[in-house]
């Protein structure tokens, strides 16, 4: 246990100068973007002294290196900074929108990984049968469907054609009004609220654009459990427990999958980050007000404190899905305990 | 239970009262007193003067907000209803004077207008919120200043009920400068009471709040996704508009969007893509209303040397395949600009002009002209206006190199795109899409044709033009002078062709269920005369 944390400790140390380049090379290249936020934001009748008025404002008249110290000191105390575009420091922003990505992302990734693994591991014990076949179509398919496709498909025939999925009109209906905030996450919060209508309300919303995530995610964790099983189940540990007579569940879940699991893990932890980044056509088809629109639309408009803001908050959530891969690295294998470090 | 007149009005007032408190509306309650819109545009702001307000946070001004006048209401060219640019109505100004030199507008309140916390409005309240939008700079600023309204002192409130705008000059554009959605009126009350030394304008307090006399509120903003805006019981600015409740819902995508008119999920489907309305209109109404004093223009850069030859622009201008570009570009929505005569005979604006698509003719004057064997140069369009650049440039580059003009498609950055082609004039063949808000001719002339103006990309200069609209700009359009010298000014710029019309671009909006939509020259939607119908 001690190993663990001083672990754990090590990895948060190592972060730091990981997030200190990123400080700086975020502030850089938000600089070095085409196009003047002062002439974006005077709007377009402006005149050179509007806009000069706009640059002042923004404090973008003062040399670089000065603007780069006075956010390194907002940064130090906790202030992300304003989004022009939005009008609200970009905390608020990004506490508003990335509860609303992670939960679409993280029901996305257990419904694919509910069907992707469980495929997976069947595809790999029948080789060449018709499951086999299925996982390899279910495959294609995902990596070859985009996901503003899936996604317009979906809607088309479950909302238009058939009524049976509810209006794509984002998180909630409007007849429905949010649930007290706790989390951000509305499954959670209005579930701690103990409002069922909600709830039910908010999962309906979430069903249609998590199935279309799901789809894309599910090739790249099913082709992998696949892979891995595979060859776990070719290695001499798995014959000498079959020798030594253990019963077939024991043997496939209790060997043979626990170590086909590391590479499953590490994919996992691949795709959540793409995703969460990648999702911004899913979030514009079902007018999801998630973090990759917003990221979007301040790249655009060259808001400036959104976007360093936006790529801070996705370092930091990146260094610590790491950690939590690498935490459940030791425990599925023990050995990793003390190699961490 | 489907809901009828009297269930509805029973139990409308119990409604009213629990509404706050409710978790879940039940589905049926939304049927007369709610209306849904989707638009694919974020509301980023409640206040119009704040620095980095969008286009679509415009619509807040319009309908939380009064100003001292509005504009009238006509019929719309192709169907539904539309502002009226002729005829001066009074909103917040229960009448007003304007003396005999054209230098003094009075203007006398509405003595029973209060703000939605029930204060009266005061003349002094008009005054701040004037003060405030030719104070804070940017966009606001610059609106006013095209009014001749340019400081502070200008404005004067002589008792509660009584304020006076003092010109430096007549102009005709003053009055309807007043009611475009800037000088919209704050309770300045209450907006100083939430100011601070560093922001004595409360640009804070009114990012977020509503505070004005207007038609509605806004009883819910959450950014990126909605705006929920509550009828005025107490509006006194027009009749009290027939929907009590407006949900505008944030669509990006135009298949969703129409997806949901379509199914009738949703009442109101505002500013769709061409392609969308032109399909959507064999099921649905849609108004496809062509913007006022708007034009898609091809413009050639007077700095490049194949372009300051007069016979190379008119070549351009008969090989143009204004037909396709008006069907691949707009779906057939909107106006075409071509094919007019040549005489004028009259001052409506777009005109259009009188080229056409005629290979021989611009082979013609190809010839005639200094480069008979063709020139190669390239063709800049925006990639945020791709969708209807894209497919007009590509058929002009189809079209110019049968003349022997090569041109090289080139796209730009949307950030980029006003730098090069506004600020710097760069380019030297180029889409544009300029259109005024004011909707007189010469206003579009003063932006668009007078030399170093913004949108005058192609460098354009000719002295007689420069002079004519200086002379015509703050005069009067009922003037005898005005019209005479008006249709000398589209001779000229027609004949010179810096700019080549190719159409009338349209603002398209389907409903599904609703009725009552009036168009506006801010292009976004007035809510204030909407009304739900059964479909």
């Amino acid at each position: 246990m001690q190993g663990r944390w001083g672990a754990v400790s090590g990895r948060i140390l190592q972060a730091i100068p990981v997030l200190v380049g990123v400080v700086v090379i975020s502030f850089l290249l938000t600089r070095a973007l085409p196009g003047d936020p002062a002439v974006q934001f005077a709007g377009a009748m402006a005149t050179e002294d509007s806009i000069q008025q706009v640059r002042e404002a923004l404090g973008l008249d003062k040399p670089l290196p000065q603007q780069f110290l006075i956010y390194v000191g907002q940064l130090l105390q906790g202030d992300l900074g304003r989004s022009v575009s939005t009008g609200q420091p970009v905390a608020a922003d990004l506490a508003q929108r990335l509860p609303a990505s992670l939960e679409l992302t993280l029901t996305a990734l257990i419904l694919s990984c509910a069907v992707a693994i469980p495929l997976g591991i069947l595809a790999a014990t029948r080789p060449g049968s018709w499951i086999d076949q299925l996982c390899r179509v279910l495959v294609t398919a995902g990596v070859s469907l985009p996901t503003f496709f899936t996604g317009i498909v979906l809607i088309y025939v479950f909302y238009y054609l058939l009524g049976i999925a509810p209006s794509p009109l984002g998180r909630l209906d409007f007849i429905y009004l949010d649930p007290p905030r706790v989390t951000g996450f509305f499954l959670i919060d209005a579930a701690l609220d103990g409002d069922g209508a909600t709830w039910v309300g908010a999962l309906k919303q979430l069903i249609l654009p998590a199935i279309t995530l799901a789809l894309f995610t599910l090739a790249p964790i099913a082709r992998m459990t696949r892979a891995a099983m595979l060859s776990a189940l070719s290695a001499d540990y798995i014959r000498t427990a079959r020798a030594a007579g253990l019963g077939r569940g024991k043997v496939l879940y209790g060997y043979a999958f626990r170590n086909a699991l590391l590479p499953v893990v590490t994919t996992l932890g691949m795709v959540f980050s793409f995703v969460l980044g990648a999702n911004v056509l899913v979030e514009k088809v079902f007018a999801w007000p998630g973090i990759g629109s917003y990221a979007v639309e301040a790249l655009v408009l060259s808001d400036y404190a959104a976007v360093q803001g936006f790529v801070l908050a996705m370092a930091l959530l990146f260094v610590l899905l790491n950690l939590v891969i690498d935490l459940a690295y030791s425990v599925i294998d023990p050995r990793f305990g003390s190699a961490a470090q | 239970m489907q809901p009828n007149r009297r269930t509805f009005l029973s139990t409308g007032a119990a409604t009213l009262a629990m509404l706050p408190f409710a978790r879940a509306l039940p589905a049926h309650a939304a049927g007369g007193d709610t209306l849904v819109v989707v638009s694919g545009q974020t509301i980023n702001s409640l206040d119009l003067h704040r620095t980095g307000t969008n286009r679509a946070s415009y619509q807040i001004a319009v309908n939380c907000y009064d100003r001292l006048v509005t504009f009238g209401t006509k019929d719309a060219p192709g169907g539904g209803l539309s502002y009226d640019y002729s005829r001066i109505e009074p909103e917040l100004a229960e009448s007003w004077t304007i003396s005999e030199d054209g230098l003094t507008l009075t203007f006398k309140l509405k003595p029973d207008a209060t703000f939605q916390d029930g204060s009266k409005v005061t003349a002094g309240d008009v005054k701040w919120s004037f003060d405030r939008a030719v104070s804070v700079g940017g966009f606001p600023t610059t609106q006013m200043k095209a009014g001749g309204l340019n400081r502070p002192e200008q404005f004067t409130v002589v008792d509660d009920e009584t304020f006076v705008v003092t010109l430096d000059r007549p102009s005709k554009l003053s009055l309807p400068d007043l009611a475009v959605p800037v000088p919209f009126i704050i309770n300045s009350t209450l907006a100083q009471a939430n100011a601070t030394a560093e922001d004595p304008w409360a640009t804070e307090y009114l990012h977020k709040n509503t505070i004005g006399s207007g038609a509605f509120k806004v009883v819910r903003w959450d950014q990126g996704q909605q705006v929920v805006y509550e009828r005025n019981e107490a509006w006194t600015g027009g009749p009290v508009p027939p929907v009590r409740r407006i949900i505008v819902r944030e669509v990006p995508s135009a298949a969703t969007q129409r997806a949901l008119v379509e199914r009738g999920d949703v009442q109101v489907a505002f500013d769709i893509p061409d392609k969308d309305a032109a399909e959507l209109a064999e099921k649905l109404t849609v108004f496809s209303t062509p913007i006022e004093n708007c034009i898609h223009a091809l413009c050639l850069n007077s700095n490049f040397e194949p372009f300051q030859d007069a016979n190379v622009r008119k070549a351009v201008a008969w090989a143009v395949p204004y037909e396709a570009i008006f069907n691949a570009a707009a779906y057939g929505r909107g106006a075409p600009l071509w094919g007019g005569s040549e005489e004028i005979t009259d001052i409506s604006w777009p005109r259009p002009s009188q080229y056409a698509t005629d290979m021989e003719k611009a082979a013609d004057y190809m010839a005639q002209s200094a480069f008979p064997d063709g020139f190669e140069t390239t063709l800049s369009i925006s990639t945020d206006l791709a969708y209807w650049m894209e497919p007009a440039a590509l058929l002009i580059q189809e079209a110019l190199a049968k003349i022997g003009i090569t041109a090289t498609l080139e796209k730009i950055p949307g950030a980029n795109w006003r730098t090069a082609a506004l600020v710097e004039k760069t380019l030297p063949m180029h889409l544009e899409n300029f259109g005024g808000w004011l909707n007189t001719p010469d206003y579009y002339f003063f932006w668009a044709y007078q030399k170093d103006k913004l949108f005058n990309s192609s460098n354009y200069y000719n002295e007689e033009v420069e002079r004519l609209t200086d002379e015509v700009l703050h005069v009067a359009m009922d003037d005898p002078d005005y019209a005479p010298k008006i249709a000398r000014m589209f001779e000229i710029v027609l004949e010179d062709l810096p700019r080549i019309p190719l159409y009338q671009p349209a603002l398209n909006v389907a409903v599904h269920g609703a009725d009552g939509y009036q168009f506006w020259f801010h292009r976004q939607l007035d809510i204030r005369s909407l009304k739900t119908v059964e479909s």
